[in-house]
């Protein structure tokens, strides 16, 4: 009896050494990319690039991957750092190579398979394009396409990899770009407190509770609304523009109505994405809050739910109404994202 | 190809063609579904001198001395009216070319078309917002926005669009900038892009140049390959309905402005002649 169990345990146990050998060799597992319960409906097109897992962890080895810059010191991980929520981490402007300043705040890297345009500006249209812009950028990797192909055909780990993610060893741009995107749409952030708490899985503190009410009651999720914290439309709150007159949006439309307008920011993980704003201008969040209750300049393209009916602009709030606003803010931190060892650096 | 060159050339050619007419009384009849060949050559001057990169010297309307160091601009969506009135369209898959001056070999672009006789031809200067939008997938040759050096660039990838005519150069009367270098540069795209609901458009610099052959015949046949001889005139980028001064205008790119530099390339270029090639 003990014989036979020992005997078919050892089968067993061979079948599987069997299968996952094979599962090394020739199989490519897809991954499966869904969308959240309470998120918007995707928009990347998972049809076009299906993910898998080689996909994925060639993907990931390029994000991580210092010669896609000139000079091999700067990667996309460089400025988009998992532990600040895969932004650049305590810098306002991010630099790149050679330390040289970018002229805006790193924006996270999460749940971008359900955003339409990319960029502060909206600018690039499509995730599959958009590495080109740091990757051409001087002040941020300053290399060409062509030099990292090149760089990567040499490579003693890449040609097997691209073979492994899609079936030759072939090293092409559009390839590259394809696997850039299969790890950035599996970056998916859904499991904050907040999460937790939607799915009734756990319960907000009453502070927290007040928070969520009074984010509501001050009109913030007309903006930063549904699912992503954002209606993704771009809009103007009132920064002002003595220091910094970058006009935003109407680099991309010239449509005068869209100067100094931004992108409405994600508020996911925003606890760990400081600092703030398109320009990085504010240290934490007490000084976004200042901002919106104090700060406002009157410029013509101000968003319209700012300008008040007593002549004032902004949102009224006390200083016991901002800590609770930020106290349900830091609900929205996903720790599980955060510390994902899918999404860190290779070792 | 040089001017003076461009004579000799017309009268060989007429005497050639004096004896194949001889020849061949009667029309060598063609099966209009046989494929032929149809070569369009793009020969880019400034005004009545021949474009020299770096070399030469030239004034625009406004009086300014300038020297070209690049040009180079995207032909796409090619059709042919033939005499009857009827068009081929080149399929668009094979339909986009790069013309680059100092590069002789995409001066000329190689068509394969149905045997006939065509009377004109219509392109598109730059690139069509479809194709502006594809996947990459569907961005190859030319339109491959990862097959490009920096310095011969044609997309800009912070704007996810293409530039459809790029030329630089330099002009004693712009003044230096801090690497005291004299230089213009004006890289012209925009497809129109729509944004938000209903959708505003942006700039749309896409121009369809419309040509007649006059009164020359392209006669696409079995062992006759026409090749058009199109010139393009470097000097009508800044002369035309604006007239533009480079040291007002050194750079431009993505702008307002730069719809008045479109509007003049619309009529940079002409149909000149046509040589006839024997055989495909
Ligand atoms: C030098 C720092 C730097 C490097 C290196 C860098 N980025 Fe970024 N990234 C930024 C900044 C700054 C922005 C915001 C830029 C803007 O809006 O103008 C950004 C924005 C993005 C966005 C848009 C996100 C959104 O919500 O729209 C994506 C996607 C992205 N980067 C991916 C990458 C990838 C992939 C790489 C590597 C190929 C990379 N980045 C390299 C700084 C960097
Ligand atoms: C009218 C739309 C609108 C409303 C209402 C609004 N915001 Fe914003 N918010 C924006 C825009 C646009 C930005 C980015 C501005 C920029 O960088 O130029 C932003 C940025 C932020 C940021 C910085 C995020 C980052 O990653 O840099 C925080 C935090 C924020 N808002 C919180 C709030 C809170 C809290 C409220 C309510 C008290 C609120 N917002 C109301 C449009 C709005």
């Amino acid at each position: 009896m003990k014989r036979t169990a020992f005997f078919a345990l050892a089968c067993v146990l061979l079948a599987a050494a069997v299968v996952v050998s094979c599962g090394q060799r020739d199989v490519n597992p897809m991954i499966e990319v869904s969308t959240p319960p309470h998120f918007p409906p995707m928009i990347y097109d998972l049809n076009k690039n299906p993910v898998t897992q080689a996909g994925f962890e060639l993907g990931r080895a390029l994000f991580y991957e210092g010669q896609l810059s000139r000079d091999g010191t700067v990667s996309c991980g460089f400025c988009h750092q998992q532990s600040a929520g895969f932004t650049h981490h305590g810098h306002d402007l991010s630099h790149g190579v050679d330390d040289r300043l970018g002229k805006r705040n790193a924006l996270p890297i999460q749940n971008l398979a359900f955003y339409r345009d990319f960029m502060w500006d909206g600018g690039i249209h499509d995730l599959d394009l958009q590495p080109l812009a740091p990757i051409e950028n001087p002040v941020e990797m300053d290399e060409s396409m062509p030099n990292i192909l090149e760089k990567l055909r040499k490579h003693p780990h890449y040609p097997r990899m691209f073979e492994r993610a899609f079936g030759t060893p072939e090293i092409t741009g559009e390839r590259l770009l394809k696997a850039l995107s299969q790890f950035m749409v599996t970056m998916i952030s859904a499991n904050s407190r907040y999460d937790q708490y939607l799915r009734g899985e756990t319960q907000l503190t009453a502070d927290e509770l007040r928070g969520l009410q009074l984010f509501k009651q001050k009109g913030c999720d007309h903006c930063h609304s549904g699912g992503l914290f954002t209606d993704q439309t771009y809009r103007n709150n009132g920064l002002s523009l003595a220091f910094n007159q970058d006009v935003g949006r109407y680099e991309i439309t010239l449509n005068e109505q869209d100067k100094y307008k931004f992108r409405v920011p994600s508020l996911r993980n925003v606890e760990v994405t400081r600092p703030y704003m398109h320009d990085g201008r504010f240290r934490n969040l007490e000084m976004v809050l200042d901002h919106y209750s104090e700060g406002m300049e009157d410029i013509p393209t101000l968003d319209p739910l700012f300008k008040r009916t007593d002549g004032k602009r902004g949102i009224p709030m006390t200083a016991e109404e901002k800590r609770l606003i930020i106290a349900f803010l830091k609900t929205l931190t996903d720790e599980t994202f955060l510390h994902d060892k899918r999404f860190s650096e290779p070792e | 190809m040089k001017l003076h060159f461009r004579f000799l050339h017309i009268i060989f050619l007429s005497g050639f063609t004096i004896l194949t007419a001889c020849k061949n009384e009667v029309e060598p009849e063609f099966n209009p579904s046989a494929r032929g060949r149809l070569l369009l050559e793009f020969d880019n001057v400034v005004g009545t001198r021949d474009l020299e990169l770096n070399r030469g010297v030239y004034r625009n309307a406004a009086g300014e001395e300038f020297s070209v160091s690049q040009l180079q601009y995207y032909v796409s969506n090619i059709r042919l009216r033939k005499t009857d009135g009827s068009e081929y369209v080149v399929p668009q898959d094979s339909s986009y070319f790069l013309v680059q001056e100092h590069k002789p070999e995409t001066h000329i672009i190689r068509l394969s078309v149905p045997q006939g006789d065509y009377a004109g031809v219509s392109f598109i200067l730059g690139v069509d917002s479809l194709r502006s939008t594809m996947d990459i997938s569907r961005r190859q040759g030319v339109l491959n926005p990862t097959d490009m050096s920096r310095e011969e660039g044609m997309y800009w990838t912070w704007n996810s669009g293409y530039i459809f005519l790029r030329m630089e150069g330099t002009s004693p009367q712009i003044a230096p900038d801090p690497s005291g270098n004299r230089r213009f540069r004006y890289h012209i795209g925009g497809f129109g892009g729509g944004f938000g609901t209903p959708p505003v458009r942006t700039i749309n610099n896409i121009k369809t140049i419309t040509l007649s052959f006059g009164r020359d015949i392209a006669k696409v046949r079995n062992n006759s390959t026409p090749q058009m001889h199109i010139i393009g005139d470097v000097l009508k980028v800044f002369n035309g309905s604006t007239t533009i001064s480079l040291a007002q205008n050194p750079t431009v790119m993505f702008s307002p402005f730069s719809v008045n530099v479109a509007n003049n390339y619309a009529n940079m270029f002409e149909y000149h002649h046509m040589h006839t090639i024997v055989g495909r």
